[in-house]
Order: structure tokens, then sequence, then C-alpha cells
């Protein structure tokens, strides 16, 4: 199968998280790759068209977090990608869990900001995702996580 | 032009005074964004807060960023292509709670585009080298190589 068949589902919180996505951006286009995000106008305005709204929610908010869930497994069953990965936060790690139900491979690669120890989704991402990477060397365990190298 | 962000959350009046100081002698205009400092600057277009948006088309305009050590600008300036310089808060000086923006800048250094100012005296040796850097990119460090590489690894089912 040709690199653009691969269906790659994208996602990232609004701020730096979305900042990380856009700088894997490069080889993200050579798949076919959809973009889902809480912020679709910074999307826009990034050159980004078409990018999926997922509503913003966190670990005390349980009610938008539920309803986050639900929009996230709605956005896995349109696109039906191959891989789903995210470099945070929470909307993107309920991406992961919908794309792990639904069959695709996982990663969930940490934010460059947690230099001392893995965000809250990356810890539980240990368990769900296939994968999950931090992007500092002396974070990475050998098996969850690992170390890849770095965004910057 | 240059930027200079302290963020929106915490003055970091060291920083904009420095950077006042600086201005004349820099030779192109200079707007700073002051978060909730106190000190007003004489020779920058100062304001509390700049909008994402216009922010990002004063990115785009510019030469060069000048910032505290926060991730989210150091990630914006990366993917517009532009020299940032670094001068980390500190907790001791009551700009921060903690030394953490000490430690990022420790990691940070020496990748490209990012020069570090450990304090004020240094400022202005720094900006002179970022505005001589030319044609990098952040994607050009060897981290940054390193994980596209096992990116692609990664969605084409390859082994790691």
């Amino acid at each position: 199968m040709g690199k653009d068949r691969i269906r790659v589902l994208a996602v990232a919180s609004g701020g730096g998280h979305w900042e990380q996505l856009m700088l894997l951006r490069p080889t993200l286009a050579q798949y076919d790759v959809r973009f889902a995000t809480t912020e679709p106008a910074v999307a826009l305005q990034h050159g980004v068209a078409g990018a999926e709204s997922l509503p913003d929610c966190n670990q005390n908010m349980p009610l938008p977090s539920a309803l986050c869930a639900l929009v996230a497994l709605w956005i896995v069953l349109k696109h039906r990608p191959k891989v789903v990965l995210s470099t945070g936060a929470a909307p993107g790690f309920f991406c992961i869990c919908a794309g792990r139900l639904m069959g695709a491979r996982t990663l969930w690669i940490d934010s460059v900001a947690n230099g001392e120890e893995l965000s809250m989704c990356g810890k539980l991402s240990k368990r769900f995702a296939h994968q999950c990477w931090t992007q500092w060397e002396h974070i990475a365990d050998g098996e969850r996580p690992r170390y890849f190298g770095a965004v910057l | 032009m240059i930027i200079v962000t302290v963020g929106m959350q915490l003055g970091f009046d060291r920083l904009i005074k420095a950077m006042d100081a600086l201005a004349p002698g820099l030779g192109m205009p200079i707007i700073a964004q002051t978060g909730k400092g106190t000190y007003r600057p004489r020779n920058m277009d100062a304001r509390d807060k700049i909008a994402p948006a216009e922010f990002e088309a004063l990115v785009e305009q510019s030469r060069l960023i000048v910032s505290h050590a926060g991730i989210g600008t150091v990630l914006t300036a990366a993917r517009c292509a532009r020299p940032i310089i670094l001068m980390p808060r500190r907790a001791g000086l009551g700009e921060h709670r903690n030394d953490h923006q000490m430690a990022t800048v420790g990691k940070l250094a020496e990748r490209p585009g990012i020069l570090v100012a450990d304090n004020e005296s240094e400022l202005g040796q720094r900006i002179a080298e970022g505005l001589a850097l030319a044609n990098w990119s952040a994607a050009q460090s060897p981290t940054a190589r390193q994980l596209h590489g096992a990116l692609a690894a990664f969605i084409e089912n390859r082994p790691l």
C-alpha cells in the first residue's frame, strides 16, 4: 500500500500541543492525514482546513470529558484511521482510546513541556496506547515510555 | 522587527527593562508583550497582552523573538522558523514559583535557532548572534530528525 493510502488521525488540543503536531506535519503530510483539535480556527490559520472539532476537557471535568469521549469515538468511526496519534492532551487521549477500540495502531507522544515526568494522560497512555513516547531521554525507561527524539 | 514576550500569567520586568535599554541601539522597531509587569517601557511599543492571531501575524513579520523560557513561545518560534533568545525567570528574584525555566534552558540550549541569555548582561550579544542566524530550521536538529524518522516507521508499521 502506498504511503498516501495510510490513513492517520492526528490529534492535539490548542496551544503548545497543537504547535508540536504542526512541527511533525512534514512527516504526517506523506500520509492520508486527518487532523482533530479543540481549536479548528487556529488550525485554519496554520493552513489546516477541515480539522475535526473536539470539545476541550480535562480530568477534573467529568461531563465535558464524557462528551469529548463520545465525539472522539464519532471522529474515529467517521474516518476509520489505520493509525491514531496525539501530542496531547485529554481529547487526544480519548481519540487514542477510541482508535484502539476500532483496531487502529495508536501512539502517544508526550509534550516536550513535560521534562520532569510524563503528563497524566501520558501515564494513562502507557496502558492504553500501543506506544508511548517521551521527548526527554532521561524520562524513558526503555519500554514505556520510549524515547525517539523531540520536535525541537 | 523584534518581538519581546513574557507570557500572560506573570510579569518579567527584568527582561522588559533590559530590552527597553537595548532598544535604541538595535535599529529596528520592537514590540513588547509585558504581561503583568509594572515597568513602563519608553523605547518599545508595549502592550499587556497580544491576542494569539495577532501574535502569530507579528511573528511572521519579525526577524527575532526574545522571550522568557516558556515552551509555548519556543514552539511557535520553531514552527515559524524564527530565531528565539530565551532568558529564564529566577525563583530567587520572585519571577516564578520555582526554577523550572532554568532547567528548560539547560536542556534547550544548543538546539537550532535557540539561544540562551542566562541574564540581562548577555542579551545584547545573544540578539546579535540571533540576527546573524540564517537558513536554519527546527527540523534540522538531530533530535527532530530522529523523531520524524521514528514517526514514519511507526505509521508504516516498520520496526522502530
